[in-house]
């Protein structure tokens, strides 16, 4: 035994030589409780939040007035979240945040159409074909990721009341298309990158031309990377505020701007229970995508090279 | 012999780089060319711009008599077949043997006819149906070479087709591809660095480096007689011994290298007369030993510093006059490290090469 320590030659031996059937689970060891508590702890304070907007929406206007917000609600009531979807007061609407709702999906679902079939021809055209001036259009395209929003909304309005669409939904949507463009193509392109050139290549010798390799080939192959973009650009949109602000009229305000007026409205008593509901309400659907779509996120982030 | 692919003048620059330095090169109908060259020499740029991937800088590319500097790719009539086989990850086998046919709206019952043909003879029916994902190695370069048989055109490209596959599939599919020439007769340009494919496929060798040709023969010339010094050091495994020699005008017809004297009297000249410094070219299997040697117009003997028995040959390392030098000796032969060896040299057997050009003497 004593020689073993010094000498390589003893083999240490790490698990039982006649070892047989299913691996044996590891059991907790003293790191990994030090891991999971610490986890835990860090799990409970960003849920904290989440729980006392969930009881407080569900409680009656007079319970929250006793102060407190820990405590599950006595009597359940749906009443703030019935109201916050279709009576609260923005402004001269009294329709609720159904209205915002509705206009976030037809500012939303455009957005993320548009922006990711023009960007994905985009990566696609600027990593496989290689036109003349592409460096110099993909590098403008990436100057243009860096310039500050503050920047370019000024002369945006302009732009757009000049065509006639301030304040349209449509505006809104060119607005979004446009501002996702520079890191979506990018995103795009770095994926396009990634598909052996021999591919596009062999595609070529079999006579399929731009779109007939972007739409047989190259599209199908990018499904992980599309679910990212339709990710990313869901999420982005639907959360922006500073742009639906701006770009649109009251009649079409997103439901981020709708939430803002509601919850920082100064006239009456502040309804707690409603703005609760009502910001729970518009989280709602990014929350809905981060949940079925998590797994293929990550797959798509992970996803590098492509092997044929 | 009818020229099938010709090359005129043929030109490719990145930039200030010039990757192909104005080459010439005709192929006949029916023909295997072997492109062969170490890594970089050009041999796929030259490749791509026959198959039209590429947009040659100068020069033009002739195939069956048409100039298709210009055309695209699939109106050449070229099929092409690439080292990482290149298919299609979402369509099934047969939709990868079928997409250039549907894109060039071909009869249905045409497709099923020629898919049928190619599939039966590359013996991959029981794959049609499945991914190239579920396919292995050897089978996906069936499938890649399949897609090109389909295409029923007269000229095959194939980029190094077989270095993607372990020795023994490498070895099966070059037999195949062989008896696929054989049968097909098709023109097939051939690139690869390895030079048991070259010389086993090959009708002629080009053997490239730096964006040229430096000799287009057919494999038995390449190795008897190889026209310049590159050439020699790259055909033959092992390679070929140098030995740093000079012809001196005074004796034109004797080779003097350390303290030997090699009388050139049976050398095959390329360049009658020439002298001055030169290399003496002489590969390994043609140094004779044993009563052989003692017989030969010049011996000399050597130290056996290391030897690799192989089996059917065994392998001596020696040096001589202070330059490595090698010795291929019968696998059955009796020798070991420090062992005395006498050689056999015959004039006959060498290939000499001045040392300023390079070029065959
Ligand atoms: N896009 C490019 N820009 C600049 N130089 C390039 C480019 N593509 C290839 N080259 C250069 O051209 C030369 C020839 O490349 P090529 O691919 O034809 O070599 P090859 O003979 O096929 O080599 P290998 O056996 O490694 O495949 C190389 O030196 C390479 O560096
Ligand atoms: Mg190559």
């Amino acid at each position: 035994m004593a020689d073993a320590t010094f000498t390589h030659t003893t083999p240490r031996r790490i698990w039982p030589a006649d070892a047989a059937g299913p691996r044996p689970r590891k059991r907790f060891s003293q790191r990994n409780i030090i891991i999971y508590s610490l986890l835990a702890v860090l799990a409970l304070y960003y849920l904290l939040p989440l729980y006392v907007m969930m009881v407080t929406s569900l409680k009656g206007m007079p319970e929250i007035a006793l102060g407190n917000i820990f405590a599950p609600p006595t009597e359940i009531t749906f009443e703030p979240w019935v109201k916050a979807w279709s009576t609260v007061c923005t402004g001269l609407n009294c329709d609720g945040l159904s209205r915002g709702f509705w206009n976030s999906v037809k500012i939303t679902v455009p957005s993320v159409f548009f922006s990711i079939a023009i960007a994905s021809v985009n990566g696609y055209a600027l990593s496989l074909w290689r036109f003349k001036g592409a460096n110099v259009f993909f590098t403008i395209l990436i100057i243009g990721a860096f310039i500050p929003y503050q920047v370019m909304i000024y002369p945006m309005v302009i732009l757009l009341r000049e065509i006639g669409i301030y304040g349209d939904l449509s505006g809104l949507v060119l607005v979004h298309t446009i501002f996702g463009m520079p890191i979506l193509t990018l995103l795009f392109r770095n994926y396009f990158s990634s598909v052996p050139e021999e591919l596009f290549k062999a595609a070529r010798v079999d006579g399929a031309g731009f779109w007939a390799i972007y739409f047989r080939i190259m599209l199908p192959m990018a499904l992980p990377i599309l679910v990212v973009a339709v990710i990313l650009q869901t999420t982005a949109i639907w959360n922006d505020f500073l742009f639906g602000v701006i770009f649109s009229r009251p009649t079409n305000y997103p439901m981020t701007v709708q939430l803002n007026n509601i919850v920082n409205s100064v006239q009456g008593v502040k309804e707690y229970n409603v703005n609760m509901a009502a910001t729970l309400l518009s989280a709602l659907v990014p929350l809905t995508i981060y949940l079925i779509s998590g797994k293929l996120f990550v797959r798509g982030i992970a996803a590098g090279a492509v092997k044929g | 012999m009818q020229s099938n692919v010709s090359i005129k003048n043929l030109r490719l620059e990145y930039g200030p780089v010039a990757v192909l330095k104005d080459l010439d090169l005709d192929i006949g109908k029916g023909e295997f060319l072997v492109l062969l060259g170490s890594s970089g020499c050009g041999k796929s740029t030259l490749l791509n711009c026959i198959a039209g991937l590429l947009e040659p800088t100068d020069g033009s590319i002739f195939i069956n008599g048409q100039n298709v500097t210009w055309a695209e790719p699939s109106e050449r009539g070229i099929g092409m077949v690439f080292q990482s086989y290149a298919l299609y990850p979402q369509m099934t086998v047969e939709g990868n043997l079928t997409f250039g046919l549907r894109n060039a709206k071909v009869p249905k019952d045409e497709i099923k006819r020629r898919v049928a043909k190619a599939s039966d003879m590359l013996q991959i029916q029981p794959l049609l149906s499945r991914k190239p994902a579920a396919l292995s190695g050897g089978q996906r370069q069936r499938v890649a070479i399949g897609r090109a048989l389909v295409r029923d055109v007269d000229v095959f490209l194939f980029d190094e087709p077989l270095s993607n596959l372990d020795a023994k599939l490498r070895a099966e599919l070059r037999v195949e591809i062989k008896r696929l020439h054989q049968r097909l007769g098709n023109t097939m340009i051939y690139v690869t660095h390895d030079q048991v494919e070259a010389m086993t496929l090959a009708d002629r060798i080009a053997i490239m480096r730096g964006g040229v040709v430096l000799q287009l023969a057919a494999p038995k010339e390449i190795y008897n007689r190889p026209a310049h010094k590159y050439v020699a050091d790259f055909i033959g495994s092992p390679a070929m011994n140098f030995l740093d020699a000079v012809i001196d005008p005074r004796e034109p017809l004797i080779a003097r290298a350390g303290d030997l004297a090699i009388p050139l009297e049976h050398y095959d000249f390329e360049r009658h007369g020439h002298t001055g410094p030169v290399w003496f070219g002489i590969r390994p299997e043609n140094l004779a030993t044993g009563d052989a040697a003692n017989s030969a117009p010049v011996q000399v003997d050597l130290i056996a510093e290391l030897v690799e028995p192989m089996g059917a040959e065994t392998l001596v390392w020696s040096t001589l006059f202070g330059t490595p030098f090698k010795l291929r000796m019968d696998g059955q032969a009796r020798i070991e490290a420090g062992d005395v060896v006498r050689v056999g040299l015959d004039p006959k057997l060498a290939s000499i090469f001045d040392k300023s050009d390079e070029l065959r003497v």
